[in-house]
């Protein structure tokens, strides 16, 4: 595997979700790596609306790949405030653009905040130590 | 993201060029196997549009030799290899007593005194003592197991035979002469290889059998031969996508010691007419009572992906059936997959609920194969 790179700007969990903070909303997706990994999406089932409450650590959704069925897990909990509507016709969109087009939900948080989560370092070395 | 294997793993002879290529390896049927190299769809695409190049060397070959070779196998297929030619290759199943099936094989014909066997490499060990066993005090037949000093490489698409051609101007025929199911024996790169017109794909193509020692330079030179085609090469991930849209059975998804082949979906290839074979008797009974279950393919209508091991449920949330293999299709942009569901649920048309994780997602029954080649 090439070297792991991961936006500074943000925090992570060990299942590879980001979590992007910005004007008070957190910004949930999943990383590059996960990506990778997941290879081809198909599908994107969010199991949340606006209004409906996240939990960390428990599932909003699930990832479709040609590959496999992977969960989603929501970094913080939190009120869901947006949705990524533009994934339900076009999943496409996590593999080309996982840090950016790819946002899967975003949340007022209402509990915890990201200094729980990893930095881009420690996520660095995380995946670094799990590639095999 | 993936378990840490203690057991020793196996590597085929080409785990460099693998590696080498940016594949990604992963453990199956104790070997470490590419599970895809540039992506699941785009080797997809590649098979069904120009050419792949799959590295299937896991494969068990049992070879069988003796004045008795074609009798004895023959007692121990659901498909008659009588009538099958000399330099014709049979799909067939092996069962158990019971009817279970053991395996899903093709058998190659070589001559009225050599048979070739070739088996799964997760069912490999399995066979391997199944025939030898079978064999045991058999004047007449004698077993020996070629599984590691045999390297088998499939070639698979519309652009199969340019790619054979432009790599061995001896070859450039071999497309209108070689019939399917059929297979030939050439010198090849400098030694001996048998290039048989079969595939687990649904495309055209050929599988080479060859020395290990010299699968590496195969390899190479089918790719290199093939980069103008379009050739890429193709892991077991896109295998599988491949073959479910064929509805090629898999052994572990449809095919297990627990059904018998009838049920599973592949009758065609039991020959009640012919001589004793091995689980003739039980699929007699079977078949006079006529099936408990039957294998049908299905397409969701909702959103959602029915996979291998989820239960099919009715209006009341029982347990109906059970999906054997499924998962997006690559080419139809669809969810697809193949399913064990009682018989009054196995007409084309028929409404099934995939329960996908506590999910209900309808999907109906289809008619298969799901996709069909053009010719």
């Amino acid at each position: 595997m090439s070297q792991v790179t991961a936006p500074s700007d943000r925090r992570y969990t060990k299942d590879h979700e980001w979590a992007l903070e910005a004007e008070g909303a957190v910004t949930f997706g999943i990383t590059a790596f996960a990506v990778e990994q997941l290879g081809d999406i198909t599908l994107i089932n969010l199991d949340v609306k606006v209004g409906s409450t996240v939990t960390a650590g428990k599932t909003f959704g699930t990832i479709e790949s040609v590959k496999t069925l992977s969960d989603l897990y929501a970094p913080l909990s939190g009120t869901v405030v947006a949705i990524n509507d533009a994934l339900e016709n076009a999943p496409e969109l996590v593999n080309e653009d996982p840090w950016g087009k790819g946002w899967m939900i975003r949340i007022q948080p209402t509990a915890g905040d990201l200094s729980s989560l990893m930095d881009s370092a420690a996520y660095a070395s995380h995946v670094e130590s799990s590639d095999h | 993201m993936t378990d840490v294997s203690s057991e020793v793993l196996k590597a085929t002879p080409l785990r460099a060029q693998h590696q080498a290529a940016g594949a990604k390896l992963v453990p199956f049927a104790g070997y470490e196997m590419p599970i895809q190299y540039s992506g699941i769809v785009r080797e997809h695409t590649a098979v069904r549009t120009a050419a792949g190049l799959f590295d299937v060397s896991h494969m068990g070959e049992v070879r069988v030799r003796g004045q008795d070779a074609v009798p004895f196998v023959d007692g121990l297929v659901t498909n008659d290899l009588s009538r099958t030619a000399i330099g014709q290759a049979l799909y067939t199943c092996c069962c158990q007593e019971d009817g279970g099936i053991l395996d899903d094989l093709i058998v190659y014909k070589v001559s009225e005194t050599d048979v070739l066997i070739v088996c799964n490499a997760s069912n490999h060990e399995k066979i391997a003592g199944h025939v030898k066993g079978r064999a045991a005090g058999k004047s007449g037949v004698q077993v020996v197991d070629e599984s590691d000093e045999t390297a088998l490489i499939a070639l698979q698409g519309p652009r199969a035979f340019d790619v054979l051609a432009a790599l061995d101007p001896s070859l450039a025929s071999l497309g209108s002469e070689l019939g399917s199911f059929r297979f030939t024996k050439r010198p090849l790169l400098g030694a001996e290889m048998t290039i048989a017109r079969t595939g687990y794909t649904g495309e055209d193509g050929v599988e080479i059998f060859c020395p290990s020692s010299a699968a590496p330079r195969l390899w190479s030179g089918l790719l290199g031969a093939g980069e103008r085609f379009g050739l890429l090469p193709v892991g077991l991930g896109a295998r599988d996508t491949l073959r479910l849209e064929a509805r090629l059975s898999l052994y572990g998804n449809e095919l297990d010691e627990s059904i018998d082949p009838i049920e599973a979906g592949v009758g065609w290839t039991v020959k009640l007419d012919k001589p004793a074979f091995v689980g003739k008797g039980a699929l007699l009974k079977r078949h006079a009572a006529g099936p408990s279950r039957s294998t049908v393919g299905f397409e969701m209508l909702g959103r959602g992906v029915g996979r291998h091991g989820y239960p099919l449920v009715d209006g009341a949330g029982s347990v109906v059936g059970v999906v054997t293999s499924g998962g997006p299709s690559p080419t139809l942009g669809k969810s697809i997959g193949l399913c064990r569901v009682p018989p009054q649920l196995a007409a084309v048309g028929t409404k099934v609920s995939v329960d996908c994780r506590g999910k209900v997602v309808e999907a109906q029954v289809v008619k298969t194969p799901f996709y069909r080649r053009p010719r």
